[in-house]
């Protein structure tokens, strides 16, 4: 049980390379926080950071209020889960479990009760006299997972435990995880670069982008309100449409205009000045296609995504140069490459960011 | 065709090796009185007689025994303190690492004949002339520089996940380094030991000048000075040389399975 922060955290590597930049960030207990972002954002550094595998280059990290940035690993009792699982391969599974309560002077009976109990709890019974190399990659993941759980350590680390997995057992994994954390009530920080996972996992998600947090939000938050373009633009798959616009008044209301189309923004609370330049954005849900003339635009249609439960359709529109506008649109409709057809964006549903700063400017329904 | 041509090649070789070898032991059980008489390649008589006089006449127990405590000291030692010094330039991030490697590098490139004279005057003045420190320690700074590049380009290879999580488990540097690094490093240590003990085991220079009387010599040199100065005793030469050499090959051969055990067993990747 612990709560995490790290105060105006920066961390320069030796080569030069700046992987994160004055971030500040609190965990609540209890928590799970999801790390996502692009590679190379400084995930791993940031968990590294907690972990007291990296020291800061300055700034400070805090677990339960008391200032650890100098206290090695060893003493901080948290426990961390590798992307490439770090299985010791000279021990058997009973070992790698049993190491982390052994050095920590844990007398032999307890050490073996403790062993048997997580090894039923994650189903790894049968393979606990195997070493590492006789074992499939999910399982050395439950034993990954076991060698965390089996302590009992104030917070888990994850980073990316589950990228090495086949798609059908990460899934499967993912719920366990969730599962667990309600089990166990811990502090979990884990790093993904899968938003699904984030998503799916996260009471909050942080996203970060060149070793700062974009924004800290709970998952559908982040989702449904995205700070700026950046967080916009990554999260939600198919990738929220962005269009540079400008807000115009047009007879006698006022309008989202760009060389493609026009919105009319009745009944829409925008901030900002008539004339000012804006990113719009509009995700592929929120926008219909609808039959001539009821709509803001019109385009061609380039490419048809059939994903399963709805299809994918990427519009090319005049005037808005090399970007598609991408639209969901139910897996029966009968659209084909080469039609031409218009579409009609859902005006509640826009999202609307300064085209200088890249933050978002209004709430969306209103709020 | 082209596998023929490879074992055909490789018997040649072998072949080559081994001769002297074959040749030294048969001698060695040959009588002296044949020794030069008609070499043949397939001995008529085998006499203990030069093994006899080796270790009845001229004690050889002591020089392979002072050999033994020398190399397997210096062996000790360097794999020891040359372990926890290349792990450190392996792993730890410390300002002027790589003049550290340099200058432990340069220790070794020396030539021996050039710090005889030196050392001598040092060990003297230490009073370690004529004891195993007075050979261990010279030893010591050859082997060790060897150790150590062997070592840390070992340890850089193993991946430093494992002991960032024996680290996260709560095990320290040091209980790190004794029950994750060690045992996965079994290969390199025993390579490291190995030329160690041959280094030492074979080392004529230092020894020759280091030791002032039979109560010292170790096997290099007591099997130098069996030459009196009238005759050669060729046939107690050899049956040294192999009492030498035998020991050390059955060593290098067990541990050598070990290290090829090692190397494949090693699924070091999670
Ligand atoms: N040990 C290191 N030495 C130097 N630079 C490093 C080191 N580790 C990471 N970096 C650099 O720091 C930046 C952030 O790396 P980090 O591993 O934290 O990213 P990440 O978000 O975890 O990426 P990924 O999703 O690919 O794992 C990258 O530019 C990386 O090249
Ligand atoms: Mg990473």
């Amino acid at each position: 049980m612990a709560a995490i922060a790290l105060k105006r955290v920066s961390k320069v590597y030796p080569t030069g390379q700046t992987a994160v930049r004055d971030l500040t960030l609190e965990i609540v207990n209890g928590e799970l926080l999801v790390l996502l972002g692009p590679s190379g954002s400084g995930k791993s550094t940031v968990l590294r950071l907690i972990a007291g595998l990296e020291t800061p280059t300055s700034g400070q990290v805090l677990i339960d209020g008391r200032d650890v940035t100098l206290v090695p690993p060893p003493r901080r009792d948290l426990a961390m889960v590798f992307q490439s699982y770090a299985l010791y391969p000279h021990k058997s599974v009973r070992e790698n479990l049993a190491f982390g309560l052994r050095v920590r002077g844990v007398d032999a009976a307890r050490v073996d009760a403790r062993v048997r109990e997580t090894a039923t709890a994650l189903d790894i019974e049968a393979l606990l006299e195997r070493r590492p190399a006789q074992l499939s990659g999910g399982q050395r993941q439950r034993v990954a997972l076991g060698r965390a759980i089996v302590r009992e350590p104030k917070a888990f680390l994850f980073d990316e435990p589950l990228s090495n997995l086949d798609p059908t057992l990460r899934a499967g994994t993912r719920t366990e995880l969730a599962l667990l954390h309600r089990r166990l009530a811990t502090t979990m920080v884990y790093v993904t670069h899968d938003q699904e996972e984030a998503m799916t996992l996260g009471t909050r998600v942080a996203v970060m982008r060149a070793g700062a947090i974009e924004q800290v939000a709970p998952a559908l938050e982040v989702f449904r309100r995205p700070a700026n373009t950046f967080v916009a633009r990554f999260i939600g798959s198919p990738a929220m449409n962005l269009w540079a616009c400008t807000c115009a008044r047009v007879g006698d209301g006022r309008h989202l205009v760009s060389p493609a189309f026009s919105i009319d923004l009745t009944g829409i609370d925008v901030a900002v000045p008539d004339g000012a330049g804006v990113y719009v954005g509009v995700r592929p849900h929120d926008i219909d296609i609808v039959p001539n003339g009821e709509g803001n635009g019109a385009g061609g249609v380039e490419i048809v995504e059939p994903l399963g439960p709805v299809t994918v359709v990427h519009l090319r529109v005049g005037g808005l140069g090399d970007d598609f506008v991408r639209v969901v649109v139910p897996a029966d409709s009968r659209i084909e490459v080469g039609d031409r057809v218009t579409f009609r964006v859902r005006p509640d549903r826009l999202h609307v960011f300064d085209a200088r700063t890249g933050q978002r400017v209004i709430d969306q329904h209103g709020r | 065709m082209r596998a023929r041509g490879w074992a055909l090649v490789t018997a040649l070789l072998v072949v080559a090796i081994l001769f002297p070898l074959y040749w030294a032991v048969i001698a060695s059980f040959t009588p002296d009185s044949r020794l030069f008489a008609s070499p043949s390649l397939v001995p008529r008589a085998l006499v203990l007689d030069h093994y006899r006089a080796l270790f009845g006449g001229r004690d050889f127990w002591t020089p392979v025994r002072n050999s033994l405590v020398v190399a397997g000291a210096t062996t000790v030692l360097s794999v020891g303190l040359g372990g926890i010094c290349a792990y450190a330039l392996a792993r730890l991030r410390f300002r002027g690492k790589a003049p550290v490697l340099a200058f432990v590098l340069a220790v070794s490139m020396f030539p021996q004949m050039s710090i005889v004279s030196p050392l001598y005057l040092l060990l003297r003045e230490l009073r370690l002339l004529n004891t195993y420190p007075g050979l261990v320690l010279p030893y010591l700074t050859f082997a060790m520089p060897l150790t150590i590049w062997l070592l840390v380009g070992f340890f850089r290879q193993l991946p430093p996940e494992l002991e960032e999580a024996g680290l996260m488990d709560g095990a320290g540097r040091l209980r790190t380094l004794w029950e994750i690094v060690l045992p996965l490093s079994w290969p390199g240590l025993a390579t490291s030991a190995i030329l160690t003990f041959l280094y030492s085991w074979n080392e004529f220079l230092f020894a020759l000048s280091f030791t002032l009387g039979p109560e010292r010599y170790t096997v290099p040199v007591a099997i130098t000075l069996f030459r009196g100065q009238y005759q050669v005793p060729w046939g107690q030469i050899l049956a040294a040389a192999v009492v030498a050499t035998v020991p050390v090959a059955a060593i290098v051969l067990v541990a050598e399975r070990r290290i090829v055990a090692g190397l494949t067993s090693g699924a070091v990747k999670g």
